[in-house]
């Protein structure tokens, strides 16, 4: 979906440093204002690479960034007006809170008392009110974090880029800050490029995510979509539990399509990321799809597999069976009142529907 | 560790356990740095405890002469001097004569009043054939007996604690009843040396940091293969000997050297107006900086390597251009290497001696040569002391303004 006016738009963006390996390979995307966009990726993939490049401390090497339209490759950085929450955070050690906050306002050269004013907003913002007079190593690291996206955002900027902001806290300190970024983000409207690795961050608070794998985006979509529709092998892969199956494609009947697997058993997905029939491909299914017992005729494939492990986790039985060759199996059984019980060593019979297994490039 | 408490033991059980385990290991420590801490005691804090204390100690006179320093403590200072005090004198003489030591006596007294020295020592070979009366058989030999001046002038000697050197070193004069003055006009030396050391100290320090800040943030910024080669560069003058570094200055720097071989052949001065560039203070200053420029860029260096990036982009980012992310976050994160840099520069520079010596000439020497001139030549160690410690307060005192200042927390050597 093109947007009318992007407010960010990288267009043919490619990227080298030492003038041999590329680590953004062609990128083209469109950031709209007002939203939230995660760019999601294994280490190295070039995600902060690409936040370099808009924040103005990385040349492209080839193609062009767009901001409001305007192309900014050659506008240094402080002239971008983009605000940037680094992940050791980046606060001056020599300054206080207050004065960290300040100094955007100051190289403006915002009137002393506006400048007081915006300061003891954005403080409050952020629930940090009493700290201003501290020094950043008085704060904690959550605070540290909090005062770091305050500094970004005091200066009204349209644009926030954040790279791994959440990378240092601990997990339940870390899912707050989600839900406070996020909340600051619905509130201010200020549009957000974050970056992460942490699958469940970008599914959290994202409107968007772009994920990145090898310099090159594999898939960009809503969180639901990433999940439940992946365009691709490495999506399919890279977010939540997936079960892989391999084999070559026998028929293709529009969306529908036969994949023959290497036993030569037929297995019923639909048809995303394959054109024609002799093609490898590897089918991506969740394992909250798949269903213990089911009812004869009720889904295309039935298998019988052999359950090698059960592992108790509360909500969910997680069970790893034996399937078509495969060790590698995962199914996740609900615990519902009347869910099936298994042991291992049970043969058992499985089976999903068509339109839940997707099949997708080799 | 016996830090957890079992159930039963009570707080004053663990307390002792702890206690003793906290011991041993103390112990242990102590036992660690104890060769060193010996070694610095018997090479370092007593000979220079020592040396001070030379500075305001002398017993030269009243050890060769006993009886003149007996009779000369009762002596007012003022009223004619007795036969009394003329015959310790001889006696005392007859003595020192014999244990030729008299010239050490001779030596002493001279510091007080210059022109005394062959007083004594011609004096002293014909006193055992003097008959008394003294006061006048003395007078004889030598009629500088009968002033005043030469009695004032041993009484003062024949102090063993005495204020007298450290009132040379400042440049005023112990009088024989105690009271100090400022020494004569032309006799005033050693408070210009002190103010001159301090302005070429404080100089050198200024143009290390000119030199290195510059050299440091390229250190720090540079790619590492790039910054390596620099940085042995930069360490290569500490493989080389300070001689040898000094004399190749003296080559550069002459009057027929390099540098003023080249600005004759670009016109920049005629061939018989070349600049004096070395036995003078320019000399001394050029060769301390050069020398002493590792000790500025290294501590920087560290400084700077520690310092990441992300700081000055942060500030580029909230809207600082260039010049005031430089000035306003990075230059401030680096005081704790310029504080060390500076001060090392600066007390290194302050007791310098080698260099301006070789080039310093006659304007370009510092207080150092001064003292090792009393050491090896006047052999006035007393004087020497002297003159070490006042250099001491001055520079104990000027760390004490630093710490007021920036803090000695603060500072960062690696
Ligand atoms: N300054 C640089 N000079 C040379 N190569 C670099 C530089 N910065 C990054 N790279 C390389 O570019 C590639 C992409 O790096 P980038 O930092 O963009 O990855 P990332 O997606 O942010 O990874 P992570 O999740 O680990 O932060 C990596 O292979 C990295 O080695
Ligand atoms: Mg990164």
């Amino acid at each position: 979906m093109p947007a009318p006016n992007p407010l960010v738009q990288f267009k043919n963006v490619q990227k080298s440093y030492d003038g041999k390996i590329l680590v953004v390979k062609d990128l083209n995307l469109d950031v709209e204002t007002g939203e939230f966009l995660t760019m999601l990726g294994p280490s190295g993939s070039g995600k902060t690479t690409c936040l370099m490049m808009l924040a103005g401390f990385e040349p492209a090497t080839h193609g062009e960034i767009y901001l409001n339209e305007r192309p900014i490759n050659n506008v240094p950085p402080h002239k971008r007006g983009i605000g940037m929450v680094f992940q050791n955070y980046a606060l001056f050690p020599h300054m206080t809170v207050a004065e960290n906050l300040a100094f955007p306002l100051e190289v403006r050269k915002m009137s002393k008392s506006e400048r007081e004013e915006r300061v003891r907003k954005a403080l409050d913002m952020v629930q940090l009110g009493e700290f201003g007079s501290r020094r950043p190593a008085q704060l904690s690291g959550g605070q540290q974090q909090r005062v770091a996206v305050a500094r970004a955002l005091v200066f009204d900027p349209e644009l926030v880029l954040m790279d791994e902001p959440l990378g240092a806290l601990d997990k339940n300190l870390r899912e707050q800050m989600q839900y406070e970024i996020k909340h600051i983000h619905e509130n201010l409207g200020v549009t957000v490029v974050y970056v992460t690795h942490d699958q469940s961050e970008a599914l959290t608070m994202s409107n968007r995510i772009a994920v990145f794998n090898d310099g090159v985006i594999q898939q960009l979509a809503p969180p639901d979509d990433l999940y439940e529709r992946p365009d691709n092998a490495f999506v399919a892969q890279f977010i939540g539990e997936n079960n892989k199956l391999r084999g070559r494609v026998s028929l293709i009947d529009g969306d529908y399509c036969v994949v023959q697997t290497t036993e030569g058993v037929p297995i019923y997905a639909m048809a995303i990321n394959v054109s024609a029939s002799g093609e490898e491909s590897t089918l991506s299914l969740r394992p909250e799809r798949v269903v213990v017992n089911p009812a004869v005729g009720s889904v295309p494939n039935i298998f019988d597999a052999r359950v090698l492990e059960l592992i108790y986790l509360g909500d969910h039985i997680r069970t790893r069976v034996s399937l078509l060759g495969r060790e590698d199996f995962i199914i996740k059984v609900p615990n519902s009142a009347d869910h099936a019980f298994l042991r291992e060593g049970d043969v058992v019979s499985i089976g999903w529907l068509q339109e839940d297994c997707r099949a997708l490039d080799a | 560790m016996t830090t957890t408490a079992d159930v039963g033991i009570d707080d004053k059980l663990l307390q002792k356990r702890l206690d003793k385990a906290m011991f041993n290991r103390r112990l242990r420590a102590f036992m660690l740095v104890l060769p060193i801490l010996l070694f610095l005691l018997v090479v370092f804090i007593i000979p220079i405890a020592y040396f001070l204390f030379q500075g305001i100690y002398d017993k030269t006179f009243s050890s060769i002469m006993p009886q003149t320093t007996e009779v000369l403590s009762e002596w007012d200072g003022a009223s004619e001097p007795t036969e009394e005090m003329f015959a310790a004198l001889v006696a005392d003489m007859v003595v020192a004569r014999e244990n030729k030591t008299i010239g050490r006596v001779a030596t002493r007294v001279n510091r007080d009043l210059p022109g005394s020295r062959s007083l004594f020592t011609s004096s002293a070979r014909q006193a055992a054939r003097l008959e008394p009366p003294f006061m006048e058989s003395l007078p004889e030999v030598k009629d500088k007996w009968g002033e005043i001046e030469v009695w004032q002038a041993m009484k003062t000697a024949s102090r063993k604690f005495t204020p007298g050197y450290y009132a040379a070193a400042l440049d005023l004069k112990l009088q024989s009843d105690g009271s100090i003055v400022r020494q004569d006009e032309k006799r005033r030396i050693h408070l210009t040396l002190m103010v001159r050391t301090l302005q070429i100290s404080f100089l050198v320090t200024v143009f290390c940091l000119l030199l290195g800040y510059p050299i440091a943030y390229l250190l720090a910024t540079l790619p590492v293969k790039t910054s390596n080669l620099l940085l042995i560069l930069v360490l290569l003058p500490f493989w080389t000997s300070i001689l040898v570094r000094t004399t190749a200055w003296i080559a550069m720097l002459q009057s027929q050297g390099v540098v003023n071989d080249l600005l004759v052949f670009f016109g920049v001065t005629p061939d018989d107006a070349r600049f004096s560039l070395i036995y003078n203070k320019i000399g001394t200053l050029i060769a301390m900086t050069h020398i002493l420029l590792p000790f500025m860029i290294l501590p920087l260096y560290s400084v700077m390597k520690g310092i990441p990036p992300s700081y000055v982009r942060a500030a580029k980012s909230l809207g600082a251009t260039n010049w005031t992310a430089f000035w306003r976050v990075y230059a401030p994160q680096t005081v704790p290497g310029l504080g060390a840099g500076a001060i090392l520069v600066f007390i290194v520079a302050i007791g310098y001696y080698i260099t301006p010596a070789l080039v310093g000439g006659q304007e370009g020497t510092m207080i150092s040569n001064t003292i090792d001139g009393h050491m090896r030549q006047s052999l006035n160690w007393n004087l020497a002391a002297a003159l070490a410690g006042v250099l001491m307060v001055v520079v104990l005192t000027l760390y004490w303004v630093y710490d007021k200042v920036v803090g000695i927390d603060n500072m960062k050597l690696g």
